[in-house]
């Protein structure tokens, strides 16, 4: 509670916003106490009284009422009933969303398609038809207003009800014995109630301006009664010749609305957890850099790492992802970078082409060497001419990977034009022709598929295809097979590796899995906590691992045609790279590890097989 | 030996396109009738690419999911399909998501306490001294519980979720694809641990997994699934290193070996589930494929010993 | 596409049969006896007859209901006692003044509040963003009546840029131009709120579609960040805003009820109020059934453009 307050002035809007609603609230409760004159007292001996006139701060109206306890007692009621439409609508609402969406089935569409039919209307035809019976008045108005408003929290409650249906823990909580009952209240309605505080606290607003909108028009609030909406309503006929009995109860309806319109957004942020950790940034076109100076070339090669950081900021918390890091790509060379999640080697693979999303991300050190040309902190329009002409990119996962909504033939037509000045018809021919290259079966229809028709594994092949556009002397693949089945895997490994000796590409290829490695890679790397802490050819490292990590980590993977056994598991867990200790990151789970290691940064020694260990394996 | 969980001609479909009234607009076989038996202190792993119905198998088993036909039978009983209590003491089940699986508004004590309460009726110190036994059978510290899901790492979380599974003391536990979320480091642990309380506590498993090393490696016996039918079934020895259906044989190949070339290059795809095959679901992809196969759908039978297969032409050991 | 429009007219039916039969049904619970309230307190006991018969309100309700439908289906809304002529007519005349009135208001709001939330979340937290924030929260709390007096007391009668009220001018008037005169002030206060709606909400589409995968798989191509937003990004986003975009319609529609009211524009929104006010029930009853119909179709064409540019839909 404490930290949702805090969170909510950290937001200065919002604060403004629960000051100046705070103030207006409590006048409105104080107003039968205030000495105000009457708010019904007639007077029109003294008819349309200006502001600051003696005895009435702010005026009087057409019949020489005293505007400002009008205003008072309007605010009173014109808050009193935006917020019992608010309550009304919210829970009525959050009751037939929560029941249709945790049910489904039938309850389900026959509630969702009334919904449907009551939103057929616009809110207020509805509004009007419920006034037209129940006749013009502030409760009906009331009635009117929360009424409408149902279906549309009923909609959104159901929506969120539907996602936490299926949750997974609603499963283990049938299983632990608990009833429907049960369930709803003490599983599913607890997650609700932030969405439905959200919900209500940023549809008030909305409320208030409805019914005064109804009292507007005549069909709320009746005379003498008054609520904002009717003292503008009977404010119009004069609103050239006495404009301030428009403005008053105008400004009020403006400020109160407003207070609660920011209130309610600080209020939804506060409760966001996306918002609170800061998830929703926009990410720039290129990553920020932050560098002191780039560190002298170490040697040669196509593509050369060195040194580099890229950092996390979150708050006061720094995240060093990447730390030091220093790799060589040669031409038409596989290099394997390995490590478990959290090891920092996709960080490193999107540094290269400054695609770490940023905010949050920042490159704080080293150098990316292209052909001996520095991209750390290059301008955006030199990146931009670099990323898929150069260096190539395949990613992960290949449904969220491809432009939903685009064809993929018109896909790879883009990753094309923008480095070629060729017409569409020749890009579309290269197009199918690069289709036809990664073995897509009847590639000139397919060209016009949309990618959620195809198979996982043909959308990796489109996302290949499209990564040799522009004939890219490196490919960076990051985890391109983790999302897919094996016998797919084994489809698409095979592709690359033929790809790669045909077309003389240089592959950096990001995977947590040996087997992988060690199949398609020439060399590879083994990153922990940031760091790479053993690099060699593949063989090598496979058969004599000299990093203890390297050597257990090895041993807990099972392989194919090993029989029943017992796993040789690593104790602990992965290090936290806003929190890692100081000498060695693997030292607290190692079980070699001496004072040395938890003293100071240990090197990566070696010649063409480095580590980065006082006490390399094999070596007693 | 006693069978501890029978399925009998278990199958699953779905409507897809429902409407108001009338018949959906199609349907789809999610699982096929399948039958097998898992013997008392048993490890059955189950082997099967997406879509293959490995999941929808396991929900049914649990009683999450009603079966479109078939029966399960847990120690000889039927099972009442109307109480899920009655499940919830015999057979439970560990999510593949640990963090997804708990929620995220209650504390790990609320969460652990609900079987025991509602399954056992167990209160006060009895309660208590349970909640430390199970915690400690995890490797947990006793802290933990006044926590949120939100401070665990996927491996502890597993942990919890696996000691809230043993909170209803089932004779028989569904591990759906427990480790696929873990990381390599931390997978070995949590396999480990499983293998320790399944000694401790005499439960019997049915292993879901797509990572054939994996399964082999905890297995007593695998069945492997392709299109929601088991095509193989035999010892774990024998499945992965003679396997008799082609099917086998593709996804061994393809497994990542160190040291061992590339296979499987060419290997098809899955077949349409709105627009199945006639005959054998494999036989598109298949190079023994022949008339027979596209016609008439493999029965699965014995081929050797205790190894059955689900091919009209199997392949020689 | 044609049999995705197709479907989705077939589907409109019946929605437009639930809109009569809740319209039916409100209109049913009016306290009294039906055919006075229909006619007015003054109405001679030979009309109450004819009418009790015309209607069958001496029949059980769901009769009433199907021969309402009836002659609904026919065109014969009834006749209007406050104004004596029949319910269609009346109808027909004010609801062009409306389409033009909320049309022109649903075209700026869709225009302006997508381009201002595209470049808010552009620009997250910058200038703009900040800047184009202020105004939206402003644009979304202002209630569009009050907003409407002020625009009349500012640019009509302070600056005399526009007319005070009114569709067309008196003598001399009829024009195009004369009709953008009257039509600037109403269209702008009526399309400020959902201005201010659509940009909140295009802005958080496009935060939500510029942190995903395939934007970075385009930046990873080289394609330029303009063309990453407003193309790639703003495609995608448009699924989520389009929805909107429809359920906007309906709050422009309704807002029109209050301009017209200030802006004295002679359309249906003003009809419907004074109907309800006079208790001219069958003005109001047609009025609702033919206002929500035109709204269903026009849900219909949201529904298409979101077929046509989200092809996951159609299957």
């Amino acid at each position: 509670m404490s930290l949702f307050l805090r969170l909510l002035f950290r937001n200065k809007l919002a604060g403004f916003g629960a000051v100046v609603l705070g103030v207006i609230v409590l006048l409105a409760l104080l107003t039968p106490i205030l000495p105000l004159h009457l708010p019904n007292e007639t007077n029109t001996a003294n008819r349309f009284l200006r502001p600051m006139s003696e005895g009435h701060l702010l005026g009087t109206d057409h019949l020489g009422r005293d505007l400002l306890s009008r205003l008072m007692w309007g605010t009173r009621l014109s808050l009193a009933v935006g917020f019992a439409a608010a309550l009304v609508a919210g829970l009525l609402g959050a009751a037939i969303g929560v029941m249709a969406g945790y049910f489904g089935g039938r309850t389900d569409n026959v509630t969702m398609r009334g919904v449907d039919m009551l939103m057929a209307f616009p809110y207020i035809l509805l509004a009007l038809a419920i006034v037209a019976v129940l006749g013009p008045g502030l409760l009906n108005a009331l009635i009117a207003v929360a009424v409408v408003n149902i279906p549309f929290f009923a909609r959104n409650i159901r929506g969120v009800t539907v996602g936490i249906a299926h949750r997974e823990f609603i499963d283990a909580a049938k299983l632990a014995g608990m009833g429907h009952t049960r369930i709803l209240l003490t599983e599913v309605v607890p997650n609700i109630v932030p969405v439905v505080v959200i919900a209500m606290s940023t549809t008030i607003g909305w409320m208030i301006l409805e019914t005064a909108g109804l009292s507007f028009l005549g069909l709320g609030s009746q005379p003498p009664q008054a609520d904002l909406g009717s003292m503008l309503g009977e404010a119009r006929s004069a609103l050239i010749t006495a404009p301030h009995t428009s403005i008053v109860p105008g400004v009020m309806i403006l400020l109160i609305v407003m207070s609660v319109n920011l209130l309610g957004d600080g209020i939804r942020d506060a409760l966001d957890p996306r918002l609170r950790s800061g998830a929703l940034a926009r990410p720039m076109a290129t990553t920020r850099v932050e560098r002191a100076e780039a560190p002298a070339p170490k040697g040669e090669g196509l593509l050369r790492i060195d040194d580099l950081e890229t950092q996390f900021h979150v708050g006061s918390r720094i995240y060093k992802a990447v730390n030091k890091v220093s790799l060589d790509l040669k031409p038409g060379e596989c290099l394997g970078l390995i490590g478990e999640s959290g090891s920092g080697k996709s960080v490193t693979a999107l540094s290269v082409m400054g695609l770490v999303a940023s905010p949050p991300g920042v490159i704080t050190g080293g150098a990316v060497r292209l052909e001996g040309r520095d991209l750390i902190g290059a301008p955006y329009e030199v990146l931009r001419s670099l990323r898929g002409r150069k260096v190539a990119y395949i990613f992960q996962d290949p449904l969220s990977t491809l432009h939903p909504l685009y064809h993929i033939g018109d896909q790879l037509i883009e990753a094309i034009r923008v480095h070629e000045h060729v017409t569409h018809a020749q890009a579309h021919e290269r197009a199918v022709k690069l289709l036809e290259d990664v073995r897509i079966p009847n590639a000139g229809a397919r060209a016009k598929a949309y990618p959620h028709e195809l198979s996982g594994g043909m959308r990796q092949r489109v996302g290949i295809a499209m990564a040799l556009a522009n004939d890219p002397d490196i490919i960076i693949a990051d985890e391109p097979t983790t999302a897919l089945d094996v016998t797919v895997q084994a489809q698409i490994l095979a592709l690359l590796s033929d790809l790669r000796r045909d077309r003389g590409l240089a592959i950096l290829f990001i995977t947590h899995d040996f087997g992988v490695v060690g199949q398609l890679c020439d060399r590879v790397a083994v990153m922990y906590g940031g760091r790479i802490v053993e690099a060699g050819d593949t063989a090598e490292v496979l058969a004599a691992p000299a990093h203890p990590y390297t050597k257990r980590l090895i041993a807990c993977v099972p392989e194919l045609g090993g029989g029943r056994r017992e796993l040789a598991a690593i104790p602990g867990l992965p290090p936290a790279v806003d929190d890692l200790p100081a000498g060695c990151a693997f030292a607290p789970r190692c079980d070699k590890a001496q004072t040395a290691c938890r003293a100071d940064e240990i090197d990566l020694t070696g010649d063409t097989h480095k580590v980065r260990c006082l006490y390399p394996e094999g070596a007693s | 030996m006693t069978i501890a969980l029978k399925a009998t001609d278990l199958a699953k479909t779905f409507d897809i396109g429902k409407r108001l009234i009338g018949p959906p607009r199609a349907q789809v076989h999610a699982v096929h009738p399948v039958s097998f038996e898992v013997q008392t202190g048993e490890t059955l792993g189950v082997v099967g690419e997406s879509g293959c119905g490995k999941s929808t198998l396991a929900r049914m088993l649990v009683g999450l999911l009603p079966p479109t036909s078939g029966s399960i039978e847990i120690e000889g009983r039927a099972l009442d399909r109307a109480d899920p209590a009655a499940f919830g003491r015999l057979i439970q089940y560990v999510f593949q998501d640990p963090v997804s699986s708990l929620n995220p508004r209650k504390t790990i004590r609320q969460i652990i306490e609900v079987p025991l309460r509602l399954l056992h009726g167990l209160r006060g110190k009895a309660l208590d001294d349970r909640i430390a036994e199970l915690f400690d059978a995890v490797n947990l510290r006793p802290e933990f519980l006044s926590r949120y899901p939100h401070e665990f790492s996927g491996g502890q979380a597993q942990r919890i979720g696996i000691a809230r599974a043993l909170a209803a003391s089932p004779r028989i536990v569904i591990l759906d694809e427990p480790v696929s979320a873990l990381d390599v480091s931390v997978q070995a642990q949590v396999l480990n641990l499983l293998a320790d309380l399944k000694a401790e506590f005499n439960l019997t498993y049915l292993f879901i997994s797509h990572d054939l090393a994996v399964v082999e490696a905890v297995s007593d016996r695998i069945a492997v699934l392709y299109f929601g039918s088991i095509v193989e079934t035999g010892p774990a020895e024998k499945v992965f290193a003679a396997p008799r259906h082609p099917y086998t044989s593709l996804l061994a190949d393809s497994a990542p070996v160190v040291g061992r070339p590339l296979g499987g290059a060419q290997s098809g795809e899955l077949p349409d589930p709105l627009n199945p095959p006639p005959g054998c679901a494999f036989a598109g992809r298949c190079p023994r494929a022949s008339d027979v196969c596209r016609a008439k759908v493999p029965e699965l039978r014995a081929v050797e010993g205790d190894q059955f297969v689900a091919c009209h032409h199997p392949l020689d050991p | 596409m044609g049999g995705y429009i197709l479907k989705r007219l077939l589907s409109a039916i019946p929605v437009l049969l639930g809109i009569t039969v809740i319209v039916f049904l409100i209109m049913a619970m009016i306290p009294g006896d039906p055919a006075t309230a229909i006619l007015g307190s003054y109405a001679t006991p030979e009309n109450v007859e004819r009418l009790n018969r015309h209607l069958g309100l001496d029949e059980p309700l769901w009769r009433q209901y199907f021969i309402w439908l009836g002659n609904l289906v026919q065109g014969d809304f009834g006749r209007s006692f406050a104004l004596n002529r029949p319910v269609l007519d009346e109808i027909l005349d004010r609801f062009s003044a409306t389409l033009v009135l909320a049309g022109t208001a649903f075209v700026l709001c869709s225009l302006l509040g997508i381009v201002a939330g595209v470049v808010s979340a552009a620009r997250q937290y910058g200038l703009a963003d900040k800047a184009i924030t202020f105004v939206v929260i402003l644009g979304i709390s202002v209630p569009s009546f009050f907003l409407g007096m002020m625009m009349i007391l500012f640019f009509a009668v302070q600056l005399r840029w526009f007319p005070v009220s009114g569709m067309y001018s008196i003598w001399g008037g009829g024009d195009l131009p004369d009709l953008i005169r009257h039509l600037t002030m109403p269209a702008l206060a009526l399309s400020v709120v959902a201005t201010g709606v659509i940009a909140r909400l295009s802005r958080g589409a496009m935060l939500e579609v510029l942190r995903q995968d395939f934007v970075r798989t385009a930046r990873a191509k080289g394609v330029h960040e303009r063309r990453v937003i407003w193309g790639h990004a703003l495609r995608a986003a448009m699924v989520g805003i389009i929805p909107v975009l429809g359920i906007q319609a309906g709050f422009v529609l309704s807002g029109a009820v209050y301009i017209e009211m200030v802006f004295q524009w002679p359309g249906v929104g003003r009809m419907l109020v004074d109907g309800i006010l006079k208790r001219d029930i069958l003005l109001v009853q047609g009025g609702v059934v033919f206002i929500a119909a035109c709204y269903v179709g026009f849900n219909i064409i949201v529904d298409v453009a979101q077929a046509w540019l989200d092809p996951r839909i159609k299957t």
